[in-house]
């Protein structure tokens, strides 16, 4: 087959595993729900309800949206194991894998639907923010720089979750994966100021890859002002990314399932 | 060409860890015919199909599938060859008519294409009125054609089906036997995994017998039944008066006579006349039979004597033999 052949079949059998992912998405309820209510629920209890004890300097909504924009993302990503999980111990990895398709094409599906996915959560989580009174600083530039980041953000959370989904070898234990994943986000600069943390955790708060990423993003939107830590949070989930999807590709094609 | 085995594999092993699960399988598969691979659950039976569909690498021994070497071309064998694992492998949020469009649009087929034979497949599997519906709402048996009908959508001329039965109810075992049965007929060829000896018997032009990760046997349901021993009939006697004389004037015929059930069996071809001859016999002496049962050697008289090892056959073995006989069919259960 012609290298320019290899090509095309490869984005179709992406496109295909796309939009079974896509669907699958649209066709779990539960997921979907969860997916809306989570960021809704979060964004409300964090600016009316924790907002007024907790002072940063500048309005809570301010300083919180970044937060709670990425604790959604990377929760929503983290689901992406557990629809791997799923499939891994269904026969159809089976099926795909004894055709004669691209093998990553069906984690490829799952992460791609993962991004389409978490991003609509976003917009939903800063739809809630502008009527709690969140107002942006950031031009057009520094938007699409945020949404870059996210999306970077989003990827590689999601191909290492595909990676830990695969590895999980059961639904329940990758469900466990996206729990640590729902709480990472607290022991961040995401909700408070690190320096209000005890020492021992504000030394992991501050070195665990989420916050400069938090960072980075709440300087590209807000006023609020940081150091710059988008080199940091590139080089973090740059580097996540690459793992992850090196890894996910190594391990799909030697895994034994079940 | 045509007459060259379309699986050739030779010397197959394969370990997990500690545990060896094939030690050195060879195995040929004719084109066009239904084969099965039969033994008791951790025979090794899944492992070689895993195998021969490329899902795994053996440790040792080669194969050539479909014309290309299985190690050196793994592509080249995916794109002959299906395969239907243990489990339906159907999307499950998915409807049937998408997911038969989804294995034909990966099967190269192109978008229109995949549409068409999918429409086909879905008629000719009864499963029309279902199309739209989500596979999660299907019956076993549903998910099952279903599966079939995906390892379909390219045609391809080799298909695995790894114990395609394993918990259907008898009717929907019925019609999935009929649906091997009508894709051998269309020159397909079935490389079929059970641990039911029925099933085998019914199906399969050639049973290759595993056990512990080898072959422990190689031939048609007719040779394999053929090494376990000859029919006989089973006679048994009104009293232990009619028992004993009955013994007595069978000789050297009467074997296995049992005293506590009053029966005594002899060897037989199997012919009416000559049980009319035996019966007839019996009644000139005066001799009391109250009932006959014709036996054959079953697969599971060969399967017990070949490995050792009972199966879960839904058909269990009836006769306690290993010695080499007194297959226990009664002539009622006997087609």
């Amino acid at each position: 087959m012609s290298t320019h052949a290899r090509l095309y079949w490869a984005a179709s059998d992406s496109l295909v595993m796309i939009g079974r992912s896509l669907r699958h998405t649209v066709r779990s309820v539960d997921t979907l729900l969860l997916g809306a209510f989570l960021p809704t629920m979060l964004m409300l209890m964090f600016v009316h309800i924790f907002g007024g004890a907790i002072d940063t300097g500048t309005a809570y909504v301010t300083y919180v949206v970044p937060g709670v924009i990425l604790l959604c993302a990377g929760y929503g990503s983290a689901n992406t194991a557990v629809a791997v999980a799923a499939d891994m111990v269904n026969g159809i990895v089976d099926r795909f894998r004894s055709l004669p398709i691209l093998s990553s094409s069906v984690l490829t599906g799952h992460v791609v639907a993962s991004v389409t996915r978490n991003l609509f959560a976003t917009v939903l989580v800063l739809a809630v923010a502008f009527a709690s009174g969140f107002r942006p600083t950031a031009g057009p530039l520094e938007w699409l720089a945020a949404i870059g980041l996210l999306v970077l953000f989003m990827l590689a959370m999601s191909w290492v979750s595909v990676f830990l989904g695969m590895l999980a070898g059961s639904v329940e234990s990758a469900s466990a994966f996206t729990f640590v994943v729902l709480f990472l986000p607290y022991l961040s600069s995401g909700f408070v100021p690190t320096a209000t943390m005890p020492g021992f955790l504000r030394g992991f708060a501050e070195h665990q890859p989420i916050t400069p990423m938090i960072e980075a993003i709440r300087g590209l939107l807000t006023d609020v002002p940081v150091d710059n830590p988008v080199p940091a949070a590139v080089a973090w989930f740059g580097g996540l990314l690459v793992v992850g999807y090196a890894a996910s590709s190594v391990l799909f094609r030697h895994r034994r399932p079940r | 060409m045509t007459d060259d085995p379309i699986i050739r594999a030779s010397g197959i092993t394969k370990s997990f860890g500690k545990f060896t699960a094939l030690r050195g399988v060879d195995l040929a598969v004719a084109r066009g015919s239904i084969h099965a691979l039969l033994g008791p659950n951790g025979a090794g039976k899944t492992t070689m199909v895993r195998i021969l569909s490329t899902l795994l690498r053996p440790d040792g021994g080669d194969a050539t599938v479909a014309g290309h070497d299985l190690l050196r071309h793994p592509d080249r064998v995916r794109a002959s060859i299906s395969l239907t694992g243990q489990y339906a492998a159907v999307d499950e949020l998915l409807t049937g008519e998408e997911n038969l469009v989804m294995m034909g649009r990966l099967g190269r087929l192109g978008g229109r294409a995949a549409r068409r034979r999918a429409v086909e497949l879905l008629e000719r599997f009864d499963l029309t009125d279902a199309r739209r519906r989500i596979v999660r709402t299907y019956s076993g048996g549903m998910r099952r054609r279903l599966d079939l009908a995906a390892s379909l959508v390219t045609e391809p001329p080799l298909i695995f089906l790894d114990e395609p039965t394993t918990g259907l109810d008898p009717r929907s075992r019925q019609a999935m036997w009929d649906m091997v049965r009508e894709l051998a007929a269309t020159a397909v060829t079935v490389l079929l995994t059970t641990q039911y000896l029925e099933e085998a018997d019914r199906l399969a032009d050639r049973i290759t017998l595993v056990d512990g990760g080898r072959v422990i046997a190689e031939g048609t349901a007719e040779q394999l039944k053929a090494q376990v021993g000859d029919e006989r009939v089973e006679l048994r006697l009104a009293g232990l008066d009619d028992f004993d004389r009955a013994v007595r004037d069978l000789g050297d015929r009467a074997v296995r006579p049992d005293r506590d059930s009053r029966t005594v069996s002899v060897p037989t071809d199997g012919s009416a006349a000559q049980l009319r001859a035996l019966l007839d016999a019996m009644a000139a002496r005066d001799v009391a039979v109250t009932r006959v049962e014709l036996h054959r050697p079953t697969l599971d008289d060969a399967f017990l004597a070949l490995t050792g090892t009972a199966t879960a056959g839904p058909t269990p073995a009836t006769a306690p033999a290993r010695t080499g006989g007194g297959a226990s069919t009664a002539v009622k259960e006997n087609r």
